[in-house]
């Protein structure tokens, strides 16, 4: 059974998407700089008003209040945004936490150390965690690994390897083709930019 | 109650001070005489035909009057939130978000103070009602003002942390909750400041005038003690609602972030 389904969603500067993800299931975007990558995600997550439908589990997220579904269906950022001092203010006190900090490579203790003081990659990996700390169903990943080395991508991919095995549903936004290669299932391939650009924001969407 | 009447005579020995003003601007070439000219003018024609309005007035007690005459002082305070708004919320909410704080804060305030605080006879008396409501006013529109203009430059700052916690699956008031506290702090802020100070630093300008007018100085202090509160209470509500607004018009109903709603920065003012 499907888990995830987009039936007929309409993102500006992308042609209306019809597709669907199970369980277990990696879909990679691609497309060049511009493509709507991003915002296809935001879209899902309904985190930017889109016309369309997208079903989880066949319930349409109209259904659901709005956090509700951003909590089972997750977008995550490639640059994640932090509103305290430490990242432990902006985790949930799971007891994976630690667990998932280490499976990433990073120490626990860094949980209380000021978040400015973080490099890149250790926050874009933190971010990752914070995304995937209360296991929602689907995880919408905007270049999870692009500020991370060779290492920390490798383990970032294991990680989404151990996701989909516990069943969610990715949909991953990368620029490294190798990366898609080992990961996805299936690949959705957006077209460049139109010629005349649309503005970002629908005026009266949903 | 006694005090010492005022000719024209006095308040053209009170200009000699602006002359003297004008004169120094001429001598070392500050180029400012035109302006003072004008602002000393305009403000004295300004509070003469005051004056005269309110004179009319109090001449009557009628409750449609002090009605027409209240809604007139909102809109003209709702219009001057309006001024000093750098980013102005879209279409209609731009008149409605203040408009309607001023009216809701500072009618209830007003109200309140008159009914159960000072009981005149009758309470819509236009002697109480303009000067009440007009500090009250004067006072929550800064309030408002400094919590619509902290609100909408941190949403816009603070746009990835909102639209992360938003992510995360929190409500539209929880993912502005660092935002919409430090609106109010601001807002509030000058409010205690000036609380602590009066009298102090600063002799409130309604005791001044009270003591000017032949009052008791300890009922005029008890008066000014009485307005500090409503004035300070209402500000701090009128700040309270306008952010709690403010939160409702930058985000949508599946709590989204919606800076589109916010309109450009205005035009230079003219004037």
């Amino acid at each position: 059974m499907a888990v995830l389904r987009i039936d007929y969603l309409q993102v500006p500067g992308i042609p209306a998407l019809s597709f669907e993800v199970a369980a277990h299931e990696c879909l990679a975007v691609e497309g060049p700089s511009g493509s709507g990558k991003t915002r296809l995600l935001r879209a899902i997550a309904d985190l930017d008003p889109a016309q369309g439908y997208i079903y989880l589990e066949g319930v349409e997220r109209r259904e659901l209040p709005a956090p509700q579904w951003r909590r089972r269906v997750r977008y995550v950022a490639a640059e994640p945004a932090w509103w305290a001092a430490t990242p432990r203010e902006h985790l949930p006190a799971t007891p994976r936490l630690e667990r998932l900090l280490i499976s990433l490579g990073l120490e626990p203790a860094m949980l209380d150390r000021p978040v400015a003081e973080l490099s890149t990659g250790e926050r874009q990996r933190l971010g990752l965690v914070r995304g995937v700390a209360d296991e929602p169903g689907v995880l919408l990943l905007d270049e999870p690994t692009s500020a991370l080395d060779t290492q920390a991508s490798a383990l970032a991919e294991e990680l989404i390897r151990f996701q989909l095995l516990a069943g969610r549903v990715v949909i991953l936004v990368s620029h490294d083709a190798q990366q898609i290669a080992r990961l996805a299932h299936a690949r959705l391939q957006l077209a460049g930019p139109a010629p005349a650009l649309r503005p970002r924001q629908v005026s009266a969407a949903a | 109650m006694t005090y010492v009447e005022l000719s024209a005579l006095d308040l053209a020995l009170a200009a000699v001070l602006l002359l003297v003003n004008g004169a120094i601007s001429l001598v070392l070439g500050l180029r400012l005489e035109a302006s003072l000219a004008i602002a000393a003018v305009r403000m004295a024609v300004q509070l003469a035909a005051v004056g005269f309005i309110l004179k009319l007035v109090f001449a009557q007690t009628s409750p449609v009057w002090t009605l027409v005459i209240a809604l007139a002082m909102v809109l003209v305070a709702g219009y001057e939130l309006l001024q000093r708004q750098e980013r102005r919320f879209a279409g209609w909410w731009a008149y409605g978000l203040g408009n309607g704080t001023l009216l809701l804060v500072g009618g209830l305030a007003t109200l309140y103070a008159l009914t159960v605080v000072v009981g005149p006879e009758p309470w819509y008396a236009p002697r109480y009602v303009v000067p009440i409501l007009g500090m009250v006013l004067g006072n929550t529109l800064t309030s408002v003002s400094l919590a619509l203009q902290t609100l909408t430059e941190n949403a816009e700052r603070e746009r990835a942390a909102i639209e992360a916690r938003i992510a995360l699956g929190a409500a539209r008031f929880e993912a502005f909750g660092h935002v919409l506290r430090r609106a109010i702090r601001t807002a509030v802020t000058p409010l205690l400041n000036a609380m602590s100070v009066a009298g102090i630093v600063t002799l409130p300008g309604m005791m001044t005038g009270q003591i000017l007018a032949g009052a008791d100085p300890i009922e005029a202090a008890k008066y000014q003690i009485m307005i500090m509160f409503v004035l300070t209470g209402a500000a701090g509500l009128g700040a309270l609602a306008a952010a709690l607004g403010g939160v409702l018009l930058l985000s949508d109903a599946r709590h989204r972030l919606r800076l589109d709603r916010l309109s450009a920065a205005p035009r230079a003012a003219t004037g």
